[in-house]
This record gives C-alpha cells, sequence and structure tokens, in this order.
C-alpha cells in the first residue's frame, strides 16, 4: 500500500488521468472560451463581454451571498472538527457518518425540505405559533423564507460538510508529539491552539474554503427554491442564457458569464494554494 | 482482495451505463421503449404502465416546468425523446424550424376522436404533425379564507396587483405568461410587437415584484394547498386539481381575458422509435384512457366521445370548459418574432436582476 509502485515510465501511468482531464475538464474549459469569444453567426467578437458589466450587480450580490456563506460555515465547521479530532475513535466515526449521511439524499430533496421547515405555516413558525396560542397570545409568524438570508441558510446547510470533513482531516493529522513539545516549552492550551494548531490546519481550512465558495457562488437552484425566484444569482442568469427560459438560448453570453466566474474561481484558487504554500505543512487536509 | 472487488463492481456498472444509452429505442433486453417528455402533473401516471402492458413497449417519462425549457433541452441535443407535448405556439415553431415529424395518421385510428372545432387550429393547419392532447385558460386562483369577497367580486385581473396582499401573491415563473398577464391588464394584445407595448408591460411586473411572494411554476401546488400564499394566477386544469384537495380555494377566468392554450402530442423528427410513439399517442386518445386521464388532470379535452364519457360535474364546470363569451375574451398565443423574443428575454432578466 505505501510504497509507491512504478510500472513502466512515469508518462504511462499517468496517462488515464491525463486523459481524464482533458476529456472532462480541458475541452468543456475551451469550450466556454471559445463560445465566450464568439458571436452566434460564429465569428470572434469581444461583445458578450459587455455583458460582463451589464450583469454586474448580479455578479457582485452572488460574491456577498457566497462569502457570507462561506464565512458562516467556517466559523461553524471549525469547532465541529476541532471537538471530532479530539474524541474518541468510535466518536469520530459515528460522527463522520453523521455528516455524511445527509449527503446520500439528493441535494433538492434536501433544499425543497427547508421550504417545509421555513414556510409561514412551515415547522418552525408553526410550533411557535402552538406555544403562543397556549399562553393566549398571537403570534404572526416570521419572515423566514423568499429572502437573501435563506439562501445563504441553504448554502450553509448544503455545503457546510465540504467544511467540516477537509478541517477535521487536517487536524487528525497533526502529529501529537508536536502538541506535547509545545506544552512541555511552556505554552498554555490557548498558544499551543494559535500557535501549533491553527497554522497546521491552514491547508485544511484552504480546501474548506474553496469547497464551499465555488459550490455557492455558481448555485442556482437554492435562490429559486428558498429565495422565492425573486432574485437571480449568477447563476441562475448563466442558466437562464442556456437553457433559455426568458426566450431566448444564447451559448454566448452564457459562456462569457461563465468565464468571469471560472477566473473568479482561478485566481482565488491560485491565492489559496499560495496560501498553502507558506503554511509549509505535511498535514495536507485534501480531500 | 476487497479491492480488486470494488474495481471490478466498477468496471461492470461502467460497462451496462455504455450498453444503456447505445441502442436507440431499444432496452437490453431488446424490449422496445419510447421517451416521452411532458409537463409537470400533466398525466394520469397508471396509463403509462396500462401502455406498457398493452403493447409491451416501456415508457421513460420525464418532465418540463415551461415550454422553452422543453425547447432548449431538444435543440441542445441533450436528450432524445419521441413524443413531446408542447402548447400551440410553440408546435409553430418548431414546426418552422423542421422539427416535428408528420405523423402518419393510419397509426392513430384515433385521432378520428377529436371535434372538428380542435383540428387544423393555426400552429398546425393542414392536420399533419400534432394530436390535441387538451386545452385550456389561464385562471386566478384564491383562498376564500383570506381574500375578502369585495376584492374578487370583479372578477378582475388587478386582483394579482392589490396591495392589500402583498406578500401573498404568486406569480408565473415564466416570461411568456407572466408578461400575458400585464398585457391583459393593460390592454394589449399578449401577441403584441410593439416594443412600448412591452416596456409598458415590464413596468406593470415591476410595480407587482414587491407584492409577489415567489414566481413560482410547478411549486404553486404545494405553496396554494398549504395556504402559504393567498392568490395566484396558474392554468386552469391545474387549478382545478388543487380545488379539489382544498375547499377553501375558488377561481376564475379575469373579465378582461386570458390565455388559452392548446397542448398537443407530437412526435420529433430525430425520434428512434416513431411507430411506437404513434402507437402512445393513439393509445392517449382511446377513449377509456382519456376519460380516466382528463379526470386525473382536469383540463379540458377535445375528445368527442370521451367528453360524452365524463363526469358530469366534470363536463358542466365553467372553469373547465368556460362558456362562448368567456373563451370569446381569451387569446391564443402566437409564436413572437426574434426581435420580440429578444426584447422579452431583456425585459424578463432585468427583472429579476433589479435588486
Amino acid at each position: 500500500m505505501s510504497k509507491a509502485v512504478t510500472i513502466g515510465n512515469k508518462k504511462a501511468t499517468v496517462a488515464p488521468f491525463s486523459s481524464w482531464m482533458v476529456v472532462f475538464v480541458l475541452v468543456p474549459m475551451a469550450l466556454v472560451v471559445y463560445y465566450a469569444f464568439t458571436s452566434s453567426e460564429g465569428g470572434f467578437t469581444l461583445d458578450n463581454l459587455k455583458w460582463i458589466y451589464t450583469y454586474r450587480s448580479t455578479m457582485f450580490l452572488s460574491l456577498r451571498l457566497a462569502f457570507t456563506a462561506t464565512a458562516i460555515c467556517l466559523l461553524l465547521a471549525y469547532p465541529i472538527a476541532y471537538s471530532m479530532s479530539r474524541a474518541s475513535e468510535k466518536i469520530q466515526r459515528n460522527a463522520t457518518l453523521i455528516i455524511m449521511l445527509p449527503m446520500w439524499m439528493n441535494f433538492l430533496v434536501r433544499t425543497y425540505s427547508w421550504m417545509t421547515i421555513l414556510e409561514n405555516n412551515g415547522l418552525i413558525n408553526s410550533a411557535l405559533r402552538s406555544v403562543f396560542s397556549l399562553f393566549g397570545g398571537e403570534f404572526d409568524g416570521f419572515q423566514l423564507i423568499n429572502n437573501r438570508g435563506a439562501i445563504v441558510l441553504g448554502m450553509v446547510y448544503n455545503f457546510l460538510p465540504y467544511m467540516i470533513l477537509p478541517i477535521y482531516t487536517s487536524l487528525t493529522k497533526i502529529d501529537n508529539s508536536l502538541l506535547e513539545a509545545a506544552r512541555d516549552l511552556g505554552s498554555d492550551g490557548f498558544n499551543v491552539f494559535r500557535r501549533v494548531i491553527l497554522p497546521l490546519s491552514v491547508p485544511g481550512i484552504i480546501s474548506g474554503i474553496t469547497m464551499v465558495f465555488i459550490p455557492s457562488i455558481s448555485t442556482f437552484i437554492i435562490s429559486r427554491i428558498l429565495g422565492g425566484g425573486k432574485d437571480f444569482l449568477i447563476g441562475d442568469l448563466i442558466e437562464d442564457y442556456f437553457l433559455g427560459n426568458s426566450g431566448v438560448v444564447n451559448y454566448n453570453i452564457g459562456a462569457a458569464l461563465s468565464m468571469v466566474l471560472m477566473v473568479l474561481i482561478l485566481v482565488a484558487t491560485f491565492f489559496m494554494n499560495h496560501f498553502d504554500k507558506d503554511a509549509k505543512t505535511s498535514g495536507g487536509g485534501r480531500i | 482482495m476487497k479491492k480488486r472487488l470494488l474495481s471490478l463492481l466498477c468496471a461492470v456498472l461502467l460497462l451496462l451505463s455504455l450498453v444503456g444509452c447505445s441502442d436507440g429505442g431499444n432496452t437490453a433486453e431488446g424490449k422496445q421503449s419510447i421517451n416521452v417528455y411532458n409537463w409537470g402533473e400533466y398525466i394520469d401516471q397508471s396509463v403509462l404502465d396500462d401502455f406498457e402492458d398493452k403493447t409491451g413497449i416501456h415508457v421513460n417519462y420525464t418532465t418540463y416546468a415551461s415550454n422553452e425549457e422543453m425547447y432548449s433541452k431538444i435543440v441542445s441535443g441533450a436528450a432524445s425523446y419521441d413524443v413531446i407535448i408542447p402548447s400551440e405556439y410553440m408546435i409553430s415553431k418548431m414546426i418552422n424550424e423542421d422539427l416535428l415529424a408528420e405523423l402518419n395518421f393510419d397509426n392513430i385510428p384515433n385521432y378520428k376522436y377529436i371535434g372538428d372545432e380542435y383540428r387544423g387550429l393555426s400552429y398546425d393547419p393542414d392536420e399533419k404533425y400534432s394530436v390535441p392532447y387538451t386545452w385550456g385558460t389561464v385562471v386566478i386562483v384564491y383562498n376564500t379564507k383570506y381574500v375578502d369577497e369585495e376584492d374578487v367580486k370583479d372578477e378582475s385581473i388587478e386582483l394579482l396587483w392589490n396591495e392589500k396582499y402583498a406578500g401573498n401573491i404568486l406569480m408565473f415563473d415564466n416570461p411568456r405568461d407572466a408578461f400575458a398577464l400585464a398585457h391583459i391588464k393593460l390592454g394589449h394584445s399578449m401577441n403584441t410587437t410593439n416594443p412600448e407595448d412591452w416596456y409598458e408591460a415590464a413596468e406593470e411586473l415591476k410595480k407587482q415584484k414587491p407584492l409577489v411572494q415567489a414566481y413560482v411554476m410547478d411549486q404553486i401546488f404545494d405553496k396554494m394547498l398549504n395556504e402559504e400564499a393567498y392568490i395566484a394566477a396558474y392554468y386552469a386544469g391545474d387549478a382545478m386539481t388543487m380545488m379539489d384537495e382544498n375547499e377553501h380555494l375558488a377561481a376564475y377566468v379575469p373579465k378582461e381575458g386570458a390565455n388559452m392554450f392548446f397542448d398537443s402530442m407530437c412526435v420529433l423528427k430525430n425520434s428512434q422509435n416513431k411507430e411506437g410513439a404513434e402507437k402512445f399517442i393513439n393509445f392517449m386518445c382511446e377513449t377509456d384512457i382519456a376519460v380516466r386521464n382528463a379526470e386525473a388532470v382536469w383540463y379540458a379535452i377535445p375528445h368527442t366521445a370521451a367528453y360524452e364519457a365524463l363526469d358530469p360535474e366534470q363536463r358542466e364546470d365553467p372553469l373547465v370548459y368556460p362558456p362562448r363569451e368567456t373563451l370569446d375574451k381569451c387569446e391564443v398565443f402566437i409564436n413572437l418574432n426574434e426581435e420580440t423574443l429578444i426584447l422579452q428575454s431583456e425585459l424578463w432578466i432585468n427583472l429579476k436582476t433589479q435588486y
């Protein structure tokens, strides 16, 4: 298991991987770039790019919501992952299972169920209402759905496991002797965390951030189900241009908008990787 | 050992998926199949099993939420379908673009049941491409528990813009139907190609947006039945289904007029199993099947024999089969020209990106 086996030359062994990457990653990306720079007649044009400017407010809104969701995920996930990594092996196994369990259900079904939880006559509001009526009070219900908060909630709920698991992995990989050494050298609990554990878990944090931010910024169904379909996010806009729900199918504009998203994500990953290298760990929390 | 088993399993699964999609019209056991693509909540699902029992042809059934969604899926070539059930304006667009197959009516003897007034309509004047499935109008559904009688007694479309019900109104999440309502409110034709009319209609929708709880399609069932929202505009048959399940719901065809639609069964030109598709269309026009289906979906049917055999409660319902004078106020969609479609798309996206 642990020994790397080399069969033939190096090129031959990476062939399956590289052909997979070419067919399923590079070719689709090249197609997006091709469509982004061509007109519907097929000639070269830069016209599609002006739509990026037209829809800048949509872009900013999506960025804002995705940032918020990622930040909340990080705040929630770190303590969870930390206490998981300190727990007994049995608890660790069970906790991982519990975190993975919802992911066995379809994403759409999970999001729809939030609709019935958050609605004015949904679980939360009806429960509150019956509590109020016990004391003879009246309660109008909170507006929990069809707003931005509900969209962020949908993102956090759906993508939280992608933040917990990489952080958890990087925390479990920390060599216990390092913590003991820190203690021996006079660090108190807080300093051990701040100067040893936290830096060593940076790779996990980084991959968690990327794995939550990317699906959050490109989601389109959460905003429709939990946001009431009132405000388009960038993902809705791209979907609309590719599927033509508004009456016009335009791959070129759709591709130009997707390209911005790709560039954004690439830049983010680049910075993240940079960070990663600075952290100089052997832990590596990537899944 | 475990690992080897696992990789073997993966390989087998991969192979299976390859086999599964390589043979058009036939499944692995040599059984015939057809792909039917229909609106959501628009069929009595049990008739699909009956069809398979009777003909041995398996039906792969999938649904869409709007004509536009169906169209783009087909044009993109991402999936191949045999039978589709679009509305009239989409049928004429698809005929123009040479996407539909001419039907062989020898395989569809039950076409004889289709009433004369539903044949040769403007979208398929020579009766070559389509067999009418159902028809109906758009109605306004409301909940009598929450909406004052005062506000509905004039049966106006203005109810959808009534500020008293802010936050409790549902609107179509597709531009063609949504703009049609705004055009009706303004007294335009819903097929107008005058850009001014479209800008005015867009203003109306913008005014309405703060009052709207959500833009929905099939989610409307959930939200109206659970009394999450009080007012919505939707297709008559679906409205009837909802009224059947929640006694507080009522509906009317707005006095200013409404969209009247004809949905017809068509076969795609690139169908892999045209004969099977025609068998399916013929089967849906069997009188007993048409009755059963109509009683499940509550839309009006063009099938004369089935109409006679319908439960009188349904046959005499003025929302399902509106009287002549109501229908005279209604308008049928025609395919918009390219410029108008582009404008519609721009205005709709603009509505959804004004934060």
